[in-house]
């Protein structure tokens, strides 16, 4: 690339002393942007009672797994809601994409006579909204989904910015191949299932990681239509059991009762459990978040 | 095109001669896109539109068993309490707006700094490693925020407490103190945004032409005069560009963050009560909706007001990026 030929002419320029301030400046910025995370891990691995008495710390004191092992003696709810949150984020991502794109898709045709009005329809939902009394008046009033996984995928299944990234993406495939498509005889969803969305696998990757990421960390729905147990989600969990000390007890008063129930640290680690891996995952695909960022224009 | 003047096959060129008739499949074609259209725009008229038709609530005295448009006209009573005398109103509007102005600049200035920053070092592997560190942040829930912020924040064994013990100094009860939050609240935000905010800068500075840093160095510029003189007045229209796009949902708060930073906690709502976390807590717990929907109602107007005037600007500025 022409672009890091140039760039490794100008690093060569002497300036040792700065570059060096900057990478002890960049160092420390990214130091104290994973600093919170050190922090949880070691207090999860730290043994209660120095926890108590020392505070929290960066490095584990006392180093113990016991808080690991006591989550792992009754693991129902998180297992429950491990598996309420994948099934939320794999049917809510898909649903989606797949909306998005056949919109996406159809407002990108110039020859669709009602491309102009549509398109205006998703665009006034992006400078105009209800906000949350009427929202949570319809979906829980109206259309009764109180205590209903439903509830937790649908009012933000469709994102009028997702679609507006699909309809550009799909304006700028080569109408030819459409052309010839059609006149080998596809039909119009033949060509978008055959031919549109295999060319457009990146854009699906990333704006998919999007919904992933935004039905992962999602709780405002859980706490305005979920009160049964059963029915929460990660992130809905772990706040009860952070902020409602009563709910740990109760959580743990159906284990065994007479083992010691840590506190600070048996929170972090339920923070590590809950929050840990789907962490780890984004981390190695950030590169497909960044896409989206960095394409500038969503116009067609 | 040449598929169509090459195909000599019968079927393509009937094919061809109906596509010239067209009317009837212009029709299917029309048909069959307008189907594609029709389970998100169901999606988005049930969710998006139904709930602004709801806004009328804010005129009425709700009531459950009559529903949105059964309910009771009351007028301007909703907003006579809210914005009154006594009422919250004003204060929760210039929480909302204050807090977003403070966003709007400290992100601003450090996703450039740390974009600058890693431009200058822009081919070195340690660079991509601070990078991936600084947009890990963006990958946290606002949920596990707020346990974070609470090890800091604590009074008993907070790394703040702890540190500020070391330095003989008393620990301040940070919970009961709103005086803290403005800047706790900033510097939280600043380290959740800055990795991801600074992608769209540095991808500004990636397409600068080259040949404007060599000539400058033909000119005997120093690295800072380039960056004084050439990067920063070409990144100016995308600067302008993304705050004039903030500038636009100034009225609209960041729920999920006020809600997991500060949570039910009266003793800090007089520096941290917004618009959406008063119209949170009136919902769920107070049970108060003619007061939420009220001030929802002026936060979905003004916010339409807003984003109208700051989109006109954009589109002087940068046709490209303008939402319409």
């Amino acid at each position: 690339m022409a672009q890091s030929a140039t760039m490794r002419v100008r690093s060569k320029r002497p300036f040792p002393i700065a570059k060096v301030i900057i990478h002890m400046v960049l160092a420390i910025v990214a130091f104290l942007c994973v600093m919170p995370m050190l922090l949880v891990i070691a207090t999860s691995l730290s043994d209660d009672l120095v926890v108590a008495k020392d505070g929290l710390s960066l490095v584990p004191q006392g180093f113990t797994t016991y808080t690991y092992r006591f989550i792992l003696q009754n693991p129902d709810q998180l297992l429950r809601s491990y598996g309420l949150t994948l099934l939320v984020t794999a049917t809510g991502t898909a649903g989606g994409i797949l909306l998005s794109a056949l919109i996406g898709y159809a407002l990108a045709r110039k020859d669709f006579k009602l491309r102009g009005v549509f398109t205006f329809l998703v665009i006034f939902t992006m400078l105009f909204n209800g906000g949350m009394v009427p929202t949570y008046l319809i979906v829980r009033g109206m259309l009764g989904l109180h205590d209903n996984i439903l509830a937790l995928i649908l009012p933000t299944m469709v994102i009028p910015w997702y679609i507006m990234m699909f309809r550009s993406h799909f304006s700028g495939l080569p109408y030819e191949i459409m052309e010839s498509a059609k006149m080998d005889g596809a039909g119009e969803w033949r060509m978008f299932f055959q031919i549109a969305m295999p060319l457009s696998t990146p854009w699906l990757a990333t704006i998919g990681l999007w919904y992933i990421l935004k039905y992962w960390n999602e709780w405002v729905p859980a706490m305005m239509y979920i009160e049964d147990n059963r029915l929460f989600p990660l992130q809905y969990l772990l706040q009860q059991i952070v902020r409602n000390a009563q709910f740990l007890r109760s959580v743990a008063d159906a284990m065994t009762t007479q083992v010691k129930i840590p506190g600070l640290s048996l929170q972090m680690a339920m923070v590590v459990v809950a929050a840990g891996p789907a962490m780890f995952v984004f981390m190695f695909l950030q590169k497909y978040f960044v896409r989206g960022l960095t394409a500038g224009a969503v116009k067609g | 095109m040449a598929i169509a003047v090459e195909g000599q096959t019968p079927k393509k060129r009937a094919w061809i001669e109906r596509l010239k008739l067209g009317n009837r499949d212009k029709f299917i074609t029309n048909a069959n896109l307008a189907l594609m259209c029709l389970p998100a725009l169901a999606m988005l008229i049930v969710f998006n539109y139904m709930p602004m038709f709801g806004l009328v609530i804010a005129f009425k005295d709700y009531r459950f068993a009559k529903g949105i448009f059964g309910s009771d006209w009351v007028g301007l009573n909703n907003f006579r309490f809210i914005f009154g005398g006594a009422g919250t109103g004003w204060r929760i509007v210039w929480h909302t707006v204050s807090y977003n102005l403070i966003f709007i600049f400290t992100g601003l200035v450090g996703s450039l700094a740390l974009a600058f920053l890693i431009n200058e070092i822009h081919t070195t592997r340690a660079s991509r490693v601070y990078q991936a560190m600084a947009f890990l942040p963006h990958f946290v829930s606002w949920v596990v925020v707020g346990i974070f912020a609470n090890g800091f924040l604590r009074h008993d064994g907070g790394i703040v407490s702890k540190f500020l013990l070391t330095l003989g100094r008393e620990p301040p009860y940070f919970y009961q103190s709103p005086q803290f939050w403005p800047y706790i609240l900033a510097a939280v935000n600043l380290w959740k945004g800055v990795g991801f905010g600074s992608i769209t800068y540095m991808a500004g500075m990636i397409g600068i032409d080259d040949e404007l840093y060599e000539a400058a160095r033909i000119d005997g510029a120093n690295r800072w005069q380039e960056i004084r003189f050439i990067t920063l007045p070409l990144l100016v229209p995308l600067i302008v560009t993304v705050t004039l796009l903030s500038l636009g949902g100034i009225f609209r708060g960041n729920l999920e963050m006020f809600q997991m930073m500060v949570g039910t906690n009266p003793l800090l709502y007089s520096t941290t009560d917004i618009i959406d976390t008063f119209v949170f807590r009136s919902l769920l717990t107070l049970g108060s909706l003619g007061l939420a929907s009220a001030a929802g109602f002026f936060q979905s107007i003004v916010g339409l007001i807003m984003i109208l005037a700051t989109n006109t600007l954009v589109r002087t500025v940068n046709r490209e990026r303008a939402l319409y």
